[in-house]
Parts: structure tokens; sequence; C-alpha cells
């Protein structure tokens, strides 16, 4: 059996796990990397976000043809080639993980691959392909992620059962296909099946879909992905699914009829669970919450003081820039200086089309929490950009404190809102307040401008909106 | 797993800075080895483990603050394991000195690598005793400070809550300028009230911003630098100081000094104007009572010490420290020498200790090697009086109609009036300069 040590064990390499290798190796630490995969990558690049985003693309380039009708192009109706369309997403999922292999080995990051089990509070033992390693440690960062949340009721063992990670494998293009979640992996999922010929039918749970969003982003959404879909089901629940010879038929309940139905494939995407079942967590002591995440201080600690844990497995929101956030964080604890994991913004985008992004303090937030605030809207009807490219479906707004104007948060719907909620987020980051955005020059004509536009309205004075509502703030 | 733990440092002596960590995780350690370097208030210390075993964990770096109590190591206590598993018994505050087996470590396999199962195996039964460190909480969401990220991780940095400090900007802002001035305020403020006796922190006053004129660098005030400024400001503030001076003929002990130097060479010692006058002033304050003194103004009481304990300031590269040579009336000039020799190589080596610098009756300070006719020492409170010497000179003394060439040393005593009455004072120091003069009367009277 292999023996090493290293300075910085980093269990999971995905965003979390492969960031906080990298920047411990920038600081000049020497690094392990473990992880069952061949790179660098993790559920984002491997199963993810990047699979998802490349066949988002390909729907959108669908819609954005058929769109085109209405401008006197037309192209026919598309042609799917299943195969080659899968070959593209596994490309692009090769290609990003191979460079992160390449640059692992760049930084001197030893990656090794294999299933690992802590050993105690300074080891671990890693069975691989290149058989077993017992690793010796100082510190250890745990970034294993998250896995696709199974309903037991409904763990059929079938082939059209699917999970987000066998949907992104694109098996084929099912004729009815049933989405169980109304979360952002569902729609997404749902977008991609519904451009590629499916007729695709939501069921949520709850009164309405991406819970915790505001409704007012969502409702830009909804109204399109009504069309798009067969069916959007809220406050509906599958109690039954039975693997029948014409397909899944699935038992309905809730306000559906009729309360069976018959689908040739069915999308479980109900949410994820955090990995924290690690192999040896018993010999440390590292203490998981009762909702299965590990738990943290600040600086991402665990109650084990040479272990720590970042990203999915330490907690909401799961998200992978949030996870390269606190590997950073975690990498500057262990290099002794006093940083802390507290940002006021961590955007969350929702890659449908059109998209919806938020940032910092959502409405909805404000007013469970009781906070005072006052919201600016700016419909993209009055966005020139938008008009230009026929999608006027959007809305830019600003959660601000009464009287400072301080922005508290920042939310957006409308196609390309994914790439402008990080001004909002830098926004926020520094304390601006609505004059600071007002006063800033926003090139046109670009949808960026609708967050300069939002901060105006605040003040009564936009341009391109008139709402004289309330007597011109002194600015 | 038991922890080795910051203990009593000495009086008054509650922190110090991390300065060297002088043991490695896999070291084998034994009881009463030193395993890390302090820089407290006045002293670098090298504290001794008082437990033995295999370090496990060092918990703590070089420039961490640690307090009396605070854990620094996990040790692996030595055979443990035939001890049937009892947990070793709380670490002695003051550890006995007894010789420690040191060659233990020569034993001792690499850092690292030694086997984790068994390491694991000792830590859960045994777990209450290691602490993880404390916590640091992150924020609450909410309506959180509005600051750059920048200028939070800065205020985190220099130890200011980022919710306390006054924004100046648009909206409240907090700018790395608020941030800076928020802590100037609170330095300040902590150091107008009175901490503990009504110890007074210098620089009270706000400063002007000094850029405007030109280019300033900050530099932080090392421990002792920060000691010094508080404790003579203390004294400056709470003793009403009055400066006598005087000149004392050395000519005929200069021939003395100069004739028996080599003999005292011989012991190790130096045989100085300093050292002569620590022997001076051990018979002067047997005539003085009230110049081996203190005064304690909260029960009204003078405190006369039955012993003498002469403190002498030694010049620093890192500042002024004043080491206490002890029970000076029981021992001869030469003692006394050697004594003074080994505290200023200590004093040099950082190797003096608090209990060096402690329990002085009244102290000497010679700057006659620099230079100086005369100056005003402060006194050294608790003390009542310190005397200041400078550059002996050749002046001409009008003797018995005629000038003489006469070898002066000028000398400047400074006291605490509460105590002392002027007049006293000048009999003290003319005693002193007769002793001086001829130095029989040390035997005669002293």
């Amino acid at each position: 059996m292999a023996a090493q040590t290293t300075q910085v064990a980093v269990l999971g390499a995905g965003p979390g796990g492969y960031a906080a290798a990298f920047y411990a190796a920038d600081l000049g630490m020497q690094v392990t990397l473990v992880d069952q995969e061949k790179n660098p990558g993790g559920v984002c690049l491997y199963r993810g976000c990047i699979p998802s985003k490349a066949l988002l693309h390909v729907a959108k380039v669908v819609q954005d043809a058929r769109h085109a009708a209405k401008w006197g192009v037309r192209f026919g109706e598309p042609v799917i080639d299943v195969d080659a369309l899968r070959a593209y997403k596994q490309g692009v999922v090769d290609k990003l993980t191979g460079g992160l292999g390449q640059v692992a080995r760049m930084r001197k990051v030893s990656f090794l691959q294999g299933r690992a089990a802590l050993t105690g509070p300074r080891s671990m033992r890693v069975s691989g392909p290149g058989g077993e390693t017992d690793l010796q440690f100082e510190h250890c960062i745990l970034a294993t992620g998250s896995s696709p949340t199974r309903i037991p009721a409904l763990a059929l063992d079938s082939p059209r059962m699917l999970d987000s990670t066998s949907a992104l494998e694109l098996p084929d293009v099912p004729g009815r296909l049933l989405v169980i979640g109304g979360g952002y992996i569902g729609l997404e999922l749902g977008s991609v099946y519904a451009t590629l010929g499916s007729k695709v039918s939501v069921v949520e749970m709850t009164s309405g879909l991406l819970p915790g969003a505001d409704r007012d982003l969502v409702d830009v959404l909804q109204k399109r992905l009504e069309t798009l879909f067969e069916r959007i089901m809220l406050g509906t629940k599958v109690v039954k699914a039975v693997d029948a010879p014409a397909g899944i038929r699935v038992t309905l309940e809730g306000d559906a009829t009729p309360a069976e139905q018959v689908y040739d494939r069915v999308l479980v995407a109900v949410g994820r669970r955090p990995n924290s079942q690690i192999p040896g967590l018993g010999t440390t002591r590292v203490a998981v919450n009762a909702r299965g995440f590990i738990e943290t201080d600040g600086q991402r600690r665990t109650a084990e003081p040479t272990i720590f844990a970042i990203g999915d497995v330490a907690g909401e929101p799961m998200l992978a820039h949030k996870a390269s956030h606190e590997a950073r964080v975690a990498v500057d604890a262990i290099a002794g200086r006093k940083a802390v994991f507290e940002p006021l913004a961590i955007p969350a985008v929702v890659f449908t089309d059109p998209e919806i992004a938020w940032a910092g303090l959502t409405e909805g937030q404000a007013r469970e929490q009781g906070i005072d605030i006052e919201i600016a809207r700016f419909p993209w009807g009055a966005l020139s950009r938008a008009v230009t490219v026929d999608r006027p479906d959007g809305v830019t707004k600003l959660v601000l404190e009464p009287g400072t104007g301080r922005i508290l948060g920042v939310g957006l719907a409308g196609s390309g809102a994914g790439e402008l909620i990080a001004e909002g987020a830098h926004a926020i980051e520094m304390g601006a307040t609505a004059e600071d955005l007002k006063l800033t020059i926003h090139p046109h004509p670009t949808l960026s401008e609708g967050l300069m536009e939002a901060a105006e309205v605040f003040f009564g004075q936009s341009t391109h909106v008139y709402k004289p509502k309330r007597p011109p703030r002194p600015s | 797993m038991i922890e080795f733990k910051i203990p009593e440092l000495g009086e008054n002596v509650a922190a110090g800075d991390v300065t060297r960590i002088l043991v490695n995780v896999g070291d084998t350690i034994a009881r009463d080895q030193p395993v890390i370097e302090l820089e407290t208030d006045k002293a670098t210390i090298e504290v001794p483990s008082s437990v033995a075993g295999v370090v496990r964990e060092i918990k703590v770096k070089p420039g961490d603050k640690v307090k009396v109590g605070a854990a620094v190591l996990a040790v692996e206590p030595s055979g443990a394991g035939d001890a049937g598993g009892a947990v070793p018994a709380p670490a002695p505050a003051q550890p006995a000195a007894r010789p420690a087996p040191v060659q233990q470590a020569a034993d001792t396999p690499p850092p690292v690598r030694q086997e984790p199962q068994k390491v694991v195996a000792m830590a859960r039964p045994q777990r209450p005793q290691p602490e993880p460190p404390p916590a640091v909480p992150a924020r609450e969401r909410g309506l959180a400070a509005p600051a750059a990220p920048s200028v939070r991780r800065l205020a985190r940095e220099i130890g200011v809550d980022i919710n306390e400090v006054q924004g100046t900007g648009p909206g409240g802002r907090i700018s790395l300028e608020d941030v800076k001035e928020h802590a100037r305020r609170v330095l300040s403020s902590v150091g107008a009230a009175a901490d503990g006796r009504g110890v007074v922190r210098p620089g009270a006053m706000p400063l002007p911003d000094f850029s405007k004129w030109g280019e300033v660098e900050r530099q932080p005030m090392s421990n002792i630098r920060r000691k010094t400024a508080e404790h003579l400001s203390q004294a400056w503030t709470s003793i009403p100081h009055v400066t006598q001076v005087e000149k004392a003929d050395i000519t005929a002990l200069e021939e003395l000094r100069k004739k028996y130097s080599a003999e005292v060479e011989k012991q190790g010692g130096k045989l100085t104007v300093t050292a002569i006058l620590v022997k001076v002033l051990a018979a002067a304050v047997r005539q003085f009572p009230q110049f081996n003194a203190s005064a304690d103004m909260q029960a009204q009481e003078i405190v006369y010490k039955k012993y003498v304990n002469v403190g002498v300031a030694v010049d620093t590269d890192r500042g002024l420290l004043v080491p206490v040579i002890r029970h000076v009336d029981r021992k001869n000039i030469a003692q006394i020498a050697v004594e003074l020799q080994e505290a200023a190589v200590k004093a040099r080596d950082r190797k003096l200790t608090l209990d060096d610098m402690s329990g002085g009756g009244i102290s000497i300070s010679n700057l006659g090697g620099i230079g100086g006719t005369h100056f005003t020492p402060i006194v050294n409170w608790p003390e009542v009086a310190i005397l200041g010497v400078s550059r002996a000179r050749m002046e001409p003394v009008w003797t018995d109609g005629a000038f003489e060439p006469r070898l002066m040393l000028p000398l400047s005593l400074s006291y605490d009036h509460r105590v002392i009455d002027g007049a006293d004072a000048m009999r003290f120091l003319r005693w002193v300069a007769d002793a001086l003069e001829q130095p029989f009367l040390l035997s005669l009277h002293g």
C-alpha cells in the first residue's frame, strides 16, 4: 500500500474542491485533490451546470429559429440528431474537465483518483485504480457535494425513471415526459426536452414554481412555460407510480384530472441532498446536522479542527459559486488569515428561457422577516434592447432600503438575466445606493440599462417609464 | 490526548504574543522542556511543558496572542497505554524543576507519519478533554453593515466589529477610512478610561492627520514599547516628581576602580561605576529608609521594605528593561558586578524573566556611557526614587586656593515628593556623593 503525506487534502473535486485545491497551491501549500473521476469537475461539470447549459443553449437556438418566422425568416422544422447532440454535450464536458486536469498538473496539485475513507482527523485511505493509498494530511477540506434526492415511493427500478444525472445523458426524446418538481432543475431540463419535442408536464407540490423566488419574476417565466409545456400542475403530488407496459402510470393527488396518467418517462427533480455519509467520518469529531449538512463555523471549520467542509455538503444554497467562494475562505483560514464567509449576496440563476436571477434580499424574504423595504421595478417593454430582440417579457427589480436607497436585493427576469445579476451582486456587496446605480453610465442599447433605469424609478425620474407617483427625491 | 495550556506566567501577566514554536507535530516532549516562546509585556519567556508525550497538534502559531489557560498543544501522553487509559492529571501550574528525559526525542519517528488509527483509538474515549478552537461565528444574514467586502475584511483583520462602525458615506456606507477612524477612537477611549489600577494609556488625544504635511509610516508598538509607555505615563501622572542634581568627585574612586577591575574581571564581572553605585545605594537606603519605600495612598500608609533590591535600567534593542539585583546589602561589589554582567547578557538575549524584573526598591539609570550632564529620570513606580547618572568629566575644582583637575560624576536624583522631602533628598544625594568620594565611609556607615 502506498503512503503519502500532504499539507492539504481536498476530498471532492467539484467547483468547491478544485477551487480550494488550486488556491491552496497558489498560496504555496502542498495539496492533494481526491475524486472518483479521472479529472476535476464534480457534479457541476460532469452531471450538472455545464452539460445542462450546453443543452439549454441548443434549446435556445431552436426556440430562436422558430421565433424567427415572426421576423420573416423561416428555417423549417428542426431535425434533432440526439446522438450528435449528446456528443456535443459530452465534448463540452470533456474539454472543460480535461482543462481542469491540466491546470491541476500545472499547479503541481497531486490528483488522486479513487474513493476515500477517513481514518482519523489527520488521515484517509483512498482506493482507486492505482491501488490503495494512505494519505496523511495536516488539514482536510471536505467538498463531497450532493446527489439527487430520491423519493422512496417512486423508486421504480425502471429505465423510464430519470433523475437529473440520467436525464442529462439524453437517452432519447420521450413522447410524454413528467417532471416531478418545479424547481430550477426540473424547469431547466423540462425546457430542454420540451424544445427537443417532448410533451412535458410539470408537477409541483407547492402552490408555485421556483419556491423561494419572488412571484413577479416567476410570473414572467411561467407565462412562457405555459406555452412550452403541456401542463403545469401546482399544488399537486405524485402519490404512486407503476411501471406499466405503456409507460409509467402515475397517480396524482391535487387539482389535476384525470388523477391517473401515463408517461413515457418520469424525471424526478425534487432537490438534492448533501453527500455527508463520508466513510470513516465517525473516526473524527465532524458533526452532521439533522438535515444532513456538515456543521461548520464561519471559516467553514468543522468540529474537528483539522477538517473543513465547503459547498453543498456544508449547507444551502447548493450552488457552485457559493462553494468556490467558501473554498477560498477555508483555505485562507488554513493559511491563518482572518477570513470569514460573510457574503451579502449569493446570486442565483435559473437558466430557463427567460432566465430568472436574483441576489441579496428578495421581496418575499423582506416581507417574511418584517424588513421595511421599497421596490423599484423597470419593465423590459421599455428597454430598447429587449424590444430589438423581440423579447420584452422581462423585468428588473431593485429591493431598496427606504430613506437611504441602499440596494439590498436585485431581481431579474428576462432573456439574458443571468448575465446581468453580477452587477446587482456587486452593488449589494459594495453597499451601493440607488443613486450610485443611477449615476453610473450604462451602455445603450443594452439590457443592463434596466438596472440604471430601475434606480431612476426609485427617484421617480426614469427616462423611459413615466411614473410621477411621488414628488421627486432630492438627489 | 491531553492539552498543554499556558500556565501562570507571573504577577499580573495574563497574556503574551507567541514569538516562536519550539516543537513540531510528532516530537516527543519531556516535562519542563520549553515548547513555545512568548513575548509578554516585559519579557520573552520560554514556556516549559507541564506534560510529557508526543505532540499531536500545535494550536497556536507565531503572532497569536494567547492568554493564561489557552490550549497550546495536544499531547498524547507517553506511556498512557500501559496506564490503563487513565486520564492524566491536570497540568500543574508551576511545573516542578525536575531533570527531563530528553533522550526520548531521538527515538521518535518523523512528523505526521505515525499510525493514525492509534491516535483515533485513543482520542475517542477521552473525548471531553480536547476542545476545538472557539468557533468564529458567521454574521447573521439580514441588514448587514453597508461596507464593501474589502472593508469588511480589513475590519475583521484589525479586530473591529463592522456593525459598530459609523459609516460616513451615502446611505451610511462604511469606507476604509471609517473603519480606521473607528479603530482610532476605540483605542483612545480605552486609553482614557482607567484600566485596573488607574493606568492611563498615553496618547488619549486624537492625532492630527500627519500625511497632510508629508509622508508618514505607521508601525505597531511592540509589547515592551506599549508597556513602557503605559507604565511611565502612569508613573509620571501619579507621582509628584522632583529632581535634584549633584556632582560627586570620583577621582580617587576611579583609581581604585581601575586598580581592582582586573580582579573583578577574573570573577566574571565588570567593575563599573554602576556596580559601585548599586552598593552605595544599598548602604544609603539603610540610612534613609524612606528611599526604599512605596506610597499606598488608598491605605494612607507608607510601605517600608526591609529587603534591598536595586533595579538597573538596561538599554536593549527592544527597548528599556530594568532587571533587579537582589539583596545587594548582603553582597559585595564584585558579586554585584558579576550579577550585573549576567543580567545585561540575559537582557540582550531576551532571556530575562518577569521575576528577574520585579521586586525592585530603588533604581539606577546610568546614561554616562553615552554622555550628558544631568537629566530628570522618571521614578520607576511603585518605587519612590531613581538615581540618574551621566558622564563623568575632568573639571577644574577650586581647592585650597587653586584649581585642581578632578573627575566629577553628575548625579540626578528624582523622587516621589509625597514620600520624600526635599531636604532629605539633598541629604540622601549628598550621602551618596560622599560615599563615592570617600569609599571608606561605605564601611564606616554602611
